[in-house]
């Protein structure tokens, strides 16, 4: 007996032991062969770790182009080199100095850049003054020799990449990026009376526009800033947040009486519960993108398209939550009310309804938190939202620092929704 | 009784003479006050739904009868075409397997790293007690960042391919995962642990000894819980951004007519591979939390 019990012991140990062993084992076997399939090592090839200097560069800093068009001589200074920053003629940023048609950049630390007749010159400390001029449809290049890694020389181009910014010649036009930190124009545009003022001026500061008080023209240069497009952002905000409301109450809705259904304590009929179940089963198992397309190609890109996405995938979860959290209820308030002689509509509202609210409460709430992260990529996908305004800035593959003030905006609106979900379901479940 | 419940005074009693009018009066107030949710919450969703019909391109009323329009057209072509279904179920299987090894790493990859998180956001059982703040908002943080910006972000550094997809995912899986491991370390028995301190185990030691074991049914359950939900986020990433089957069928839909076939053997595959790991996971789940 003895010695039967210590050898099922034995080698209950060995089983475990194995199994210790084993398991670490298959799970590194499969990370090895997810590691070829995904092609890592073509990976090491592919990563392209200059986009990544220049997306870490632009979360937090902006670019200012100085340009001067070769044929023309015209000059112009613009932030990002979009249209919608360019200083007004006769502005320009105090290290900007024009004298007739001699332009001086002033890039700090020493480096100077000078656009002339002649062509341009660039003077970079310790190392020497690049020199540029077009000689016969070619560009003649002056620089100590031999040229260092940061200088690309061509007969039609020469770009010199330092720290203290870029500078690009070419045959048609001459082009030089000082970079500063920060969000430039994130306020006010360079046409708006108000940009350029400290905040002190502005609040308490005589008018700066005599057609608006200070405080309502901020706000309206503000809310239409043209670079940053404050106003469409907090719309596409709330749009988000509306179609994760709207989806997932009107689901929460919808799959209530359908819950009934699908309960065994609800439903006597076996073939209708089967019914309702495989219907669940077959909403969720479509999954939200199959929905969301069908839906875009009936209702055209929206929020309204994204809404009745997340409605019907919403509707599948909480019939299948909702039919659980029925069938687990106590039966003796039911019997109680039953006793009384109620019709089963109202031993549902009286006996069931009061029982399950805070289940079902919890679990919208948490689904209406989940969706709003849900909602950025249906947007992405309908057309609507933060989630179009997001893969649109991402897809020009210049505009970062307005991916990273959208991420930030995401970020904080989940949180705002997380925190909100949690104050709810505290408030209406447990009582305060 | 009385006294006990509400003190000697007399004012303090509730007025026994009276129960009928102060249920009725409890009653009305409770239904004014249902009442009044009801309103705002009936005034909102009609507020939103009209504003979100004004934003949309397409109006509701007139779309619903369209709403059978597209999935009929692609329907009938691909009936006419029956017949290469077969075959596409082929040529798409490799992607759909690519699909389910993102998931599949991204949850691993992510279980992971929730393990190391949950531990340390403990209380009781974390290796620096003053760092559990720190760790915490980490998880936060790891959550709130939804998978699409990652994956589009890191689509740019690292070209195209599944791997953005999975350290997407896993990413968003770690702080979710993170948060549900560690409330459920948060119950576990300290005892086993206290005998291991006794003996002068170091804290991995501990962890892996003492508290795993108590553990495992619990994470295990909602790591593969988690895993269904990554199939399906893989699918969309592959439509937003790049790899899996969710890219082929943004391509199938881009071709338009002509490829309705392969749109529906798309649909199918995951259809069928969702539908089969919901079951799966469910049964699973439930021999390990219930003990077979």
């Amino acid at each position: 007996m003895t010695a039967s019990l210590s050898q099922t012991v034995i080698r209950q140990m060995d089983r475990r032991k194995m199994l210790s062993f084993a398991l670490p084992g298959v799970i590194l076997i499969y990370l090895i062969y997810a590691a070829f399939s995904f092609d890592l090592a073509g990976l090491a090839a592919r990563a392209r770790m200059d986009n990544a200097a220049i997306l870490l560069g632009d979360f937090w800093s902006h670019k200012t182009h100085v340009t001067r068009d070769n044929r023309s001589g015209d000059l112009t200074i613009a932030i990002e080199g979009e249209s919608k920053g360019r200083y007004p003629t006769g502005t320009r940023p105090d290290w900007v100095t024009v004298d007739g048609a001699v332009t001086r950049i002033d890039l700090g630390n020493g480096h100077l850049v000078t656009y002339d007749d002649a062509g341009a010159r660039y003077v970079i400390p310790g190392y020497g003054t690049v020199d540029i001029r077009p000689e016969g449809g070619q560009l003649a290049l002056v620089a100590p020799q031999p040229l260092p890694d940061w200088i690309n020389a061509s007969e039609n181009k020469v770009s010199v990449t330092t720290d203290a910014g870029r500078f690009n010649y070419s045959r048609s036009k001459v082009e030089t990026f000082k970079y500063k930190p920060g969000w430039e124009l994130f306020f006010f545009t360079l046409d708006s009376p108000y940009y350029g003022h400290g905040p002190i001026a502005l609040l308490f500061g005589e008018r700066l526009d005599p057609e608006r008080s200070n405080i309502t023209g901020m706000a309206q240069d503000f809310w239409t800033n043209r670079m940053w497009r404050h106003g469409d952002v907090v719309w596409a905000l709330f749009e988000t947040v509306l179609m994760a409301f709207l989806g997932t109450m009107a689901g929460a809705m919808l799959a209530l009486p359908l819950g009934f259904m699908a309960a065994s304590n609800m439903m006597p009929f076996r073939a209708v519960r089967f019914a309702f179940r495989r219907l669940f089963d077959f909403i969720r198992g479509v999954d939200g993108l199959i929905w969301t397309i069908i839906l875009s190609r009936a209702f055209g890109p929206g929020p309204m398209t994204g809404a009745l996405a997340m409605f019907i995938t919403d509707t599948g979860t909480f019939g299948k939550l909702f039919s659980e959290a029925l069938e687990n209820i106590d039966d003796k308030q039911v019997e109680g009310i039953r006793s009384t002689g109620a019709s089963s509509l109202q031993r549902a509202r009286f006996g069931v309804i009061p029982q399950v609210t805070p289940v079902l409460l919890s679990q919208v709430l948490y689904m209406l938190e989940s969706n709003t992260r849900s909602a950025t990529v249906i947007g992405a996908i309908v057309g609507g939202g933060i989630g179009l305004l997001l893969t649109q800035a991402i897809q020009t593959q210049k505009d970062w620092e307005e991916v990273a003030y959208y991420i930030t905006l995401i970020v904080l609106m989940v949180m705002a929704m997380d925190s909100l979900s949690g104050w709810l379901r505290r408030k209406l479940i447990k009582g305060e | 009784m009385v006294d006990i419940a509400f003190g000697p005074e007399k004012g303090q009693r509730p007025d026994l003479g009276d129960t009928r009018a102060a249920y009725l009066e409890m009653v009305r107030r409770k239904r004014m006050y249902g009442g009044i949710l009801l309103a705002v919450f009936v005034a909102m969703m009609a507020s939103g739904f009209i504003l979100a019909q004004e934003r949309n391109a397409g109006d509701f009323w007139s779309g619903l009868p369209m709403l059978g329009a597209f999935p009929s057209e692609v329907l009938s072509e691909a009936w006419a075409n029956r017949a290469n279904l077969p075959g596409l179920f082929v040529e798409f299987f490799p992607s759909l397997v690519e699909t389910l090894n993102i998931a599949a790493v991204a949850t691993l990859l992510g279980a992971l790293m929730a393990v190391m998180l949950a531990l340390l956001a403990t209380r009781g059982l974390a290796r620096w007690p003053r760092a559990i703040p720190l760790f915490r908002r980490m998880m936060d943080a790891s959550r709130a960042i939804p998978e699409i910006v990652v994956a589009l972000v890191l689509i740019y550094i690292l070209g195209g391919g599944p791997v953005p997809a999975v350290i997407a995912i896993a990413l968003h899986t770690g702080g979710a995962l993170g948060k549900l491991f560690s409330e459920v370390a948060e119950n576990a028995d300290l005892k086993p642990v206290e005998g291991l301190t006794s003996v002068g185990a170091t804290w991995g030691q501990r962890m892996w000894l003492g508290v795993i074991p108590q553990v495992a049914p619990n994470w295990l359950s909602y790591a593969l819980l988690r895993f269904e939900v990554n199939v399906r986020a893989s699918a969309i990433l592959g439509f937003v951004g790049e790899g899996g089957i969710g890219h082929d069928l943004k391509l199938a839909m881009q071709w338009g007519q002509g490829r309705y076939d392969q749109v529906v053997a798309i649909f199918l595959l995951l259809f069928l591979t969702i539908v089969l790991i919901d079951r799966l996971s469910d049964r699973v789940r439930l021999r390990l939390v219930k003990g077979i």
